[in-house]
């Protein structure tokens, strides 16, 4: 093993690796930026480029790509509230109340240290264990993942701290019910189609996410020009980048946590990394004391911090499955894998045997991809944040251009559009009477994976609920679904008393 | 190879290629071509496009590729729009495979196969059933034991949604063994990948599939493969019985090809199925394959179209069978 990773450093830190893992994320960076582009379309526009080298330099490039994507899509969260990919929309929960509180630059500053973290510490738990860790990747059923489902619907809770429970429930429910759209896994029905072959495939992510929150936004800074966007005075200084001593110590145990579950959260094939980011969204404000829950959603540190780790550690740890078996967890490895074949590399048990080389220099790629990226990204950040100095009548029209266009190019559908016009209409009069947006991108999410993994279970079990508690880790998972819930209920019912004794 | 030549790959090989818009009409030069992928980058119609557009161009049988990726309806807008445009898609060719059949029977669109012009079918993959490498089940009349003493005993996992190719294959398999095709339980997963760590997770007892994506797992050892679909042994797998030699008379063949629009010359079809033809002797196409675990079936033109003729036929008498119809 040790002369495998001897090999893979040394293929890693050849010049010209080098130079591919620095273009690589700064290409990533720059396409996972625009939004409506993420990761997977970045790789499917790198590709090419990768014709004709040899495996590991294309997957050092393609990795680096990766990276830079995931991190570009987190820039165009914080700032424009347009996550592209579904991995960043709960790192717009509170890095872009922060941007509009006039710290964007903390915010991208932290989104850049909480990536680098992440993505280190889960490479090197990548490096000491991946080969182990393909048997625990393959411990988890179908049962399993719906209990992990409606543990990351428990999240909705922190929606759900300014008063308005009914309506956070409401908004969640609205998009499980939006899940439903499109043909049915387990019968092949279609179902609330209306006829139209454009629903078929049911709605596509990117398009509900780029309505309800770039677009929605956008028109909300025309229709209230005092509460959209941060004021211009706010703006002039666009806040430091540097983060407090206090501010570190506060957020370390955040990115420790969010680390550790984000990558094994990552290594489960059927989760992947927008499961990890909400996970940890719900599990920091769970920890997090009373009065730190409140900031929660209005920018938060602990908010933005938990789920950008989340993200990438578990990006990194969905190379495991990857890798070992050949099996890809989410649309973005599965692409991967087709270029690894393409280049004549086969991935799976006998990857790591038969070419050592490949499958170490990709994992030290991915250290070194994280470190190019902080290195490369820092300074860059003034500069990023200054988008938002822009005048809201040029950036305005701006956003909604490039959410359009971004929905379009993948497509091609104009149906698209016009869906996307109407969700973001939805959506502004709900916010006007002030439904929040996330809880229902949340029931949208995990309603299409909570459903398909019930049935598949109801299924196999042949119709008998007892799939819920047969399994020691189903059994394990819906019961801290449970304490989460039912924890802050009781204890807000046993404070009340006090806290009136504590005024009288 | 050179940066400026890259930088060509960049731009042909982008997902916002443009349409080509052309009007040469001499049949027997074909140097270009522009392939329509009616999935999203990175699924099995784009890696197939990729893939002969690829060996196409680097062996030097044609000048220039592009492609350009269309989703939606389950392939059925890149249809529509490959006959609505049909006029300025004379150099279009557009990947597709044996689904085309199923969903045009399931009215997912309205068009069939019927409405454009078939080119060639170019390859093909066997489908497959698996089990785990530790199973019990070690033969398809253990599998087929288990079935008839309680048919809910034996799960089938697969990679599409339920009366989807995954499920025909398996379905095709009980019946050819005498069975009801509707007792199968068959239990649907997102993706080919996931429906495979489904079963290596002990939650089915069987996972349908092509061999293609079988096979890396067979030879690590994880799975084994108790019957496949095609007529005799391949020579790619010698070691893997087929359905045939186990008293099943299953045989099935996912093909995938390509199609031109609606009223494509005769000419230029057959200039294209000679271009295919001489692809299959290059090396960098013998490469791809190999990579691909791709077999070559090759039917051009008028034996293309009789052969989707019979397959529809047959998918749809078991479909009917099964209420999926």
């Amino acid at each position: 093993m040790f002369e495998g990773i001897t090999a893979g450093l040394a293929t890693a830190m050849a010049w010209q690796n080098l130079i591919y893992v620095i273009i690589g994320c700064f290409a990533g960076t720059f396409i996972g930026m625009l939004p409506g582009l993420g990761p997977m379309s970045a790789i499917a526009l790198m590709i090419p480029v990768t014709y004709g080298f040899d495996p590991a330099s294309g997957m050092i490039l393609l990795a680096g790509v990766y990276y830079g994507a995931i991190f570009g899509g987190s820039t165009s969260s914080i700032l424009i509230n347009a996550p592209g990919v579904a991995g960043t929309v709960a790192t717009s929960f509170d890095g872009y109340p922060l941007a509009r509180k006039g710290q964007a630059g903390k915010a991208l500053a932290l989104a850049a240290y909480a990536s680098f973290s992440g993505g280190t510490i889960a490479a090197i738990f990548l490096l000491l264990a991946a080969p182990m860790l393909a048997q625990v990747s393959l411990s988890f059923q179908s049962p399993d993942y719906f209990a992990l489902m409606v543990l990351g619907l428990t999240a909705v809770a922190a929606f759900a701290g300014k008063g308005n429970v009914l309506k956070a429930i409401m908004m969640a429910i609205l998009g499980l019910m939006l899940s439903t759209i499109g043909t049915d896994q387990s019968s092949g029905i279609q179902r609330f189609t209306f006829g139209k072959m454009d629903l078929i495939d049911g709605i596509d992510f990117l398009l509900l996410a780029m309505a309800t929150f770039a677009l929605a936004e956008a028109l909300m800074s025309v229709f209230r020009p005092d509460k959209g966007g941060p004021s211009s005075d706010q703006l002039s200084n666009m806040g430091s980048l540097k983060l407090s001593k206090q501010e570190v110590k506060e957020v370390a145990p955040t990115v420790a946590r969010s680390s550790i579950l984000g990558f094994f959260t990552g290594v489960l094939p059927g989760a992947g990394a927008t499961i990890a980011s909400f996970l940890a969204y719900g599990m920091e404000r769970n920890l997090a004391s009373a009065k730190e829950k409140l900031g929660f959603g209005k920018g938060s540190l602990k908010g933005l911090a938990g789920p950008e780790t989340a993200n990438n550690a578990a990006c990194t740890g969905s190379f495991v499955p990857l890798l070992t078996l050949g099996i890809p967890g989410s649309g973005t490895t599965a692409i991967l894998l087709g270029a690894l074949i393409s280049y004549g590399v086969q991935p799976g048990p006998r990857l790591f045997v038969e070419q050592p080389e490949v499958f170490w220099s990709v994992i030290i790629s991915m250290y070194l991809g994280n470190l190019v990226l902080l290195i490369l990204n820092l300074p860059l950040i003034p500069y990023i944040a200054k988008l938002l100095n822009m005048p809201k009548q040029i950036l305005t029209p701006l956003v909604l251009f490039f959410s359009l266009t971004g929905v379009y190019l993948i497509s091609f559908n104009t149906f698209d559009i016009q869906m996307m016009v109407l969700f973001a209409v939805a959506a502004l009069v709900l916010k006007l009477m002030s439904f929040p947006m996330a809880p229902m991108i949340l029931g949208f999410i995990l309603g299409g994976m909570m459903e398909d993994n019930l049935r598949r279970s109801l299924m196999i079990s042949d119709g008998s609920l007892s799939f819920l508690w047969e399994r020691p880790i189903t059994l394990a998972i819906i019961s801290i679904a449970v304490v989460v819930l039912l924890v802050p209920a009781i204890q807000a019912f046993r404070k009340k008393p006090e806290a009136v004794e504590a005024t009288a | 190879m050179g940066i400026r030549q890259n930088f060509r790959r960049i731009l042909a090989g982008s997902i916002l290629a443009t349409v080509c818009v052309s009007g040469v009409s001499q049949a027997e030069i074909i140097n270009k071509a522009h392939f329509l992928v009616p999935g999203g980058a990175g699924g099995g119609w784009d890696s197939t496009a990729r893939g002969i557009g690829e060996a196409m161009n680097r062996s030097g049988i044609i000048d220039k590729v592009s492609y350009e990726n269309m989703s939606g309806g389950g392939g059925g807008r890149a249809i529509a729009y490959l006959i609505e445009t049909a006029e300025r898609q004379k150099d279009t060719l557009m990947v597709n495979s044996t689904p085309i059949v199923i969903r045009s029977l399931q009215k997912v669109f309205p068009q069939s196969f019927r409405d454009l012009t078939p080119v060639a079918a170019v390859i093909g993959d066997y489908g497959v059933l698996a089990v785990r490498a530790d199973s019990e089940i070690k033969t398809f009349a253990d599998a087929l034991k288990i079935f008839q003493g309680n048919s809910r005993k034996l799960k089938v996992a697969g990679g599409s949604v339920a009366g989807s190719m995954d499920h025909l294959i398996a379905a095709m398999i009980f019946q050819a063994a005498g069975e009801n095709p509707r007792k199968v339980r068959y239990v649907p997963y997102d993706a080919g990948g996931k429906a495979m760590a489904g079963l290596l997770s002990g939650e089915t007892q069987l996972l349908a599939t092509g061999l293609g994506e079988a096979l890396e797992m067979e030879r690590s050892g994880k799975i084994r493969i108790i019957g496949v679909t095609a007529d005799e042994r391949l020579p790619s797998a010698s070691n893997i019985p087929t359905f045939k030699e186990q008293a099943v008379d299953a045989s099935f063949v996912n093909w995938r090809g390509v199609f031109g629009p609606p009223g494509l010359d005769n000419d230029k079809v057959a200039a294209y199925g000679e271009l295919v033809k001489k692809m299959y002797d290059t090396e960098e196409w013998q490469k791809v394959r190999d990579a691909n675990g791709w077999v070559e079936i090759y039917k051009p033109g008028n034996e293309f179209m009789a052969y989707l003729e019979s397959q529809e036929k047959e998918l749809g008498a078991l479909m009917k069978q099964m209420g999926f119809l």
